[in-house]
């Protein structure tokens, strides 16, 4: 008697019900996939930007394939809340802070440790600069790129699609 | 002891919980799509780039101003004519004597100044490297019938032994006002 009270508990009243309602029960279950699919493919945004960058425009557009092997140098106006502090002179950060073209050393090193010993040789960097900055700061980045040996560089840009 | 019912848990709002955690995790991460200009600096040198005897009509100069204007071989330039006028350069289909004497012997020399925007070299930088990539296809075209993207990398590397891509930067001027 008992038994069957609790199976009735589960399942409602017995006869007389009509179609049982679709179970929502697995719905999280869908979404959780999706969520780990997510989690799996993307990666979470390693460094807030603290300077401004709008990318320029560019046809000869390439992926940077593996996002491992990928170093980041961003290069633009400081944002509004650090002007006070930092100036408004473009700036270059790494990872998080504001750093000097002398850091590039240490900070590409860095990176380099983090790979395994075939990949070194794959890093790229990635210059992420505004498109109003001068010539002046990104000659100089090149310059110190060049001299530690880091010489695979990608010019992030967005797709242009209209003629010049 | 009084029988307890087990509680149904409405299953409705688990699915809730979960549409929160995927779209904070949307927000939050990037499938950044990193796409840009790849490019191989030249290795650092501490000496002096060993002086080479460069045939002037091999040489196409690139000059970028500190008002982005663009100084193409001594004649002022406009940067949509500039891919086409690079490949009449280095293809040079006419036998110009003033133009490469093959595409293998075809330099590109770029010059900025440093308050040259970022914008204007990428721009120019741009439409050198398409004028090569364009070059690229229609010869992967006449050789193998398809575009350059679609070759292997053996043909590939045949092909820009024909035609190298030589972009030589040199240091940028400083005429201009750097920001």
């Amino acid at each position: 008697m008992e038994f069957k009270l609790t199976i009735m508990a589960k399942f409602g009243r017995g006869k007389g019900r009509g179609t049982p309602k679709i179970s929502t029960a697995s719905l999280p279950d869908i979404i959780f996939i999706l969520l780990f699919f997510f989690m799996v493919v993307t990666v979470m945004k390693d460094s807030e930007l603290k300077v401004e960058v709008n990318y320029p425009y560019a046809t000869e557009l390439q992926k940077l394939e593996k996002k491992s092997l990928v170093s980041y140098i961003y290069i633009g106006v400081p944002a509004q809340r650090f002007r006070k502090k930092y100036g408004s002179a473009p700036r270059i950060q790494l990872n998080d802070s504001f750093k000097e073209v002398k850091d590039l050393k240490l900070f590409l090193e860095q990176e380099k440790s983090k790979l395994r010993e075939q990949e070194r040789g794959l890093m790229t960097a990635s210059i992420r600069a505004d498109k109003d900055v001068t010539m002046g700061i990104v000659t100089d980045v090149k310059t110190e790129l060049r001299k530690i040996g880091q010489l695979k560089v990608n010019y992030s840009s967005k797709p242009r699609t209209d003629d010049l | 002891m009084a029988r307890r019912e087990s509680p149904e848990v409405n299953a409705g709002s688990m699915a809730d919980i979960a549409f929160l955690l995927l779209i904070f995790f949307l927000v939050t991460t990037t499938i950044d799509v990193d796409k840009g200009i790849t490019v191989k600096l030249p290795p650092w040198s501490d000496e002096p780039p060993p002086e080479m005897k460069l045939n002037e009509r091999n040489v196409y100069s690139v000059l970028v101003n500190a008002n982005d204007e663009l100084l193409v071989r001594g004649q002022p330039m406009r940067p949509g004519d500039l891919r086409e006028n690079t490949k009449n350069f280095i293809a040079n289909p006419r036998k110009m004597p003033n133009m490469a004497e093959t595409p293998k012997k075809a330099i590109i020399s770029l010059k900025n100044d440093r308050g040259t925007s970022y914008e204007a070299y990428i721009r120019v930088y741009n439409e050198l490297k398409a004028a090569y990539r364009e070059l690229w296809d229609d010869a992967a075209d006449v050789q193998y019938g398809r575009t350059y993207d679609e070759l292997e990398l053996e043909e590939k590397r045949t092909l820009r032994a024909d035609i190298p891509l030589v972009i030589s930067e040199a240091e940028p001027t400083s005429f201009g006002e750097e920001k």
